[in-house]
């Protein structure tokens, strides 16, 4: 009668079985069209090329992993880190939030071209690295923001009443109030790392950057489809990976008491 | 009641807040040191405000709260709020001994009183449970072990049963009467319900809104522990009749 897929294998089967179904109508699709491999290549003919690019493709995948992780880590450390600040000083607070809201309404492609300039092509990485922070900084810093404050107030009662410091405070009741907000906002920044890494390199251009995304335009202008769609398969593969590991931290986390990750009975 | 001073002495207490709403006009009252005093009120009569400022969590605009007694305001003063407000990302012990923790006590020296609180509310197997895994009556009773466990003189609860069962209610208001007799802390009550403060305490202030105020000071005589034969009592019926008039007296004035 249960016609949820409740269960753990059946939450990864279904949507398998949908990806393969897909697959092969793609497969019949391209074959009994005839359809140019230059405008849409079947499966097999970009797993070919995948195979064919792996070398190269591996390297590039690592390149773009490994800006994203280290703009992600950036982002989550100087998020929570500014956040607490605001925390303990709304002054701080009042006087900077404005300034990180406009960094993060303005565009990042917009913003590229100068970053690049002034970091110079030669440490283009670099300049990738601190346009992939920028947009993925901002979830961090609001998100903790919100959950330092929505902290239970007779709690906060309850801790002045035992003459709790400043600090007691905000390790024994703001932090782990924050938790469920901060991981919220990582799961969110985690995907906008990777965003902000391919833009980047879509900006970079030619010959300074050497990620996937890179990948994909060098593709792009050899007109090399299948390994265009190659590019692109293992960057969503990359950006659904970090987005499962960073659910699976939170179901970690939280299952012992928060709403969202606890497994209902019924 | 003559001759020892009493612990909390309320001269003129006033609160008015921001919005201009007067919570408290002047609020004389006295509690002698292990008494039992209920506030009983209709909503908005300032009596979370009278225990807010008794605690030292809010200032009174006007008038003077001392403590003849001891003093000063005791260091330890337990607190319990009409919800359980339990740190839901904490086990039950690790609750219990926030106040312990908040004052420095390292955990292996606070863990024997922890569980000691924990077996006075009748709680000794759930340290290890996490409060959601409680029910409403259970996560009520860490709250009043979270509460004892510095064995504070001083037990102020604002509407702690409110949202329980009537049966839960009445339980909890016996194990409440127990604990009070065998540790005599002195507690303030604030409820709504006008059975209850006459069931647990000695003494019940009734209280009138707009401004809050204190329309009567009704002293309940029957001994302790006074179980389901003072429920039914005669003069339990009366008292319940005289709080009920004097609130009802401070509705039409």
């Amino acid at each position: 009668m249960n016609r949820e897929p409740s269960s753990r294998s059946m939450r990864l089967l279904v949507p398998l079985i949908v990806g393969l179904v897909f697959l092969g109508f793609w497969e019949l699709l391209v074959r009994a069209s005839d359809i140019p491999p230059f405008v849409l290549p079947a499966p097999s003919v970009i797993a070919e090329s995948l195979a064919q690019n792996f070398g190269s493709l591996m390297t590039s995948l690592w390149a773009t992993l490994r800006v994203t992780l280290a703009a992600f880590l950036l982002a989550v450390v100087g998020g929570i880190g500014l956040a607490i600040l605001f925390s303990q000083n709304r002054l701080l607070e009042t006087a900077l939030f404005p300034y990180a809201v406009a960094l993060q309404v303005t565009p990042v492609v917009a913003i590229a071209p100068l970053i690049i300039i002034w970091v110079g092509y030669d440490r283009v990485e670099i300049a990738v690295l601190i346009l992939a922070w920028i947009v993925a900084f901002f979830p961090i810093l609001s998100n903790t923001t919100l959950g330092l404050r929505s902290a239970d107030h007779n709690l906060r009662d309850l801790f002045r009443l035992y003459g709790a410091s400043r600090w007691q405070v905000l390790s024994e009741l703001q932090l782990p109030s924050a938790l469920p907000y901060i991981l919220a906002g990582m799961k969110i920044s985690g995907g906008l790392a990777l965003i902000g890494a391919v833009v980047a390199e879509f900006v970079a251009g030619s010959g300074a950057a050497t990620g996937l995304a890179w990948r994909i335009v060098e593709a792009g202008n050899r007109l090399d489809i299948p390994r265009m769609f190659a590019a692109l398969f293992l960057l969503s593969t990359l950006g659904i990976c970090i987005f499962f590991a960073l659910t699976l931290l939170e179901q970690r986390l939280l299952r012992n008491w928060h709403e969202s990750a606890i497994r209902r009975e019924i | 009641m003559t001759g020892t001073p009493p612990l909390i002495e309320l001269a003129g207490i006033g609160k008015t807040y921001g919005s201009g709403t007067v919570a408290l006009g002047g609020v004389d009252a006295s509690v002698r040191e292990g008494g039992f005093v209920s506030l009983v009120g209709p909503s908005g009569c300032g009596k979370s405000t009278l225990l807010r400022i008794v605690a030292g969590l809010i200032a009174p605009d006007r008038g003077q709260i001392s403590w003849p007694a001891s003093g000063t305001r005791p260091s330890d003063i337990g607190f319990v709020f009409q919800d359980a407000t339990l740190m839901p990302w904490a086990r039950v012990a690790e609750n219990v001994y926030l106040p312990l923790k908040l004052k420095g006590i390292p955990k292996d020296e606070a863990m024997p009183r922890v569980r000691d609180a924990l077996a006075r509310v009748g709680l000794a197997d759930f340290a290890s449970a996490f409060p959601r895994e409680l029910s409403g009556g259970m996560k009520m009773r860490v709250s009043i072990a979270r509460a004892l466990v510095t064995e504070p003189p001083v037990l102020l609860m604002d509407e702690p049963f409110a949202a329980l069962d009537e049966f839960t209610r009445e339980k909890l208001d016996d194990d409440l009467v127990d604990l009070w007799t065998s540790q005599k802390f002195t507690t303030i009550f604030v409820t709504h319900s006008i059975y209850e403060s006459i069931y647990l305490s000695e003494r019940v202030l009734v209280m009138g809104a707009r401004p809050g105020r204190i329309l009567a000071d009704i002293a309940i005589e029957a001994p302790y522990p006074r179980g389901r034969a003072f429920r039914e009592s005669t003069p339990y019926v009366e008292t319940c009749a005289r709080v009920s008039a004097a609130l009802r007296e401070g509705v039409s004035r």
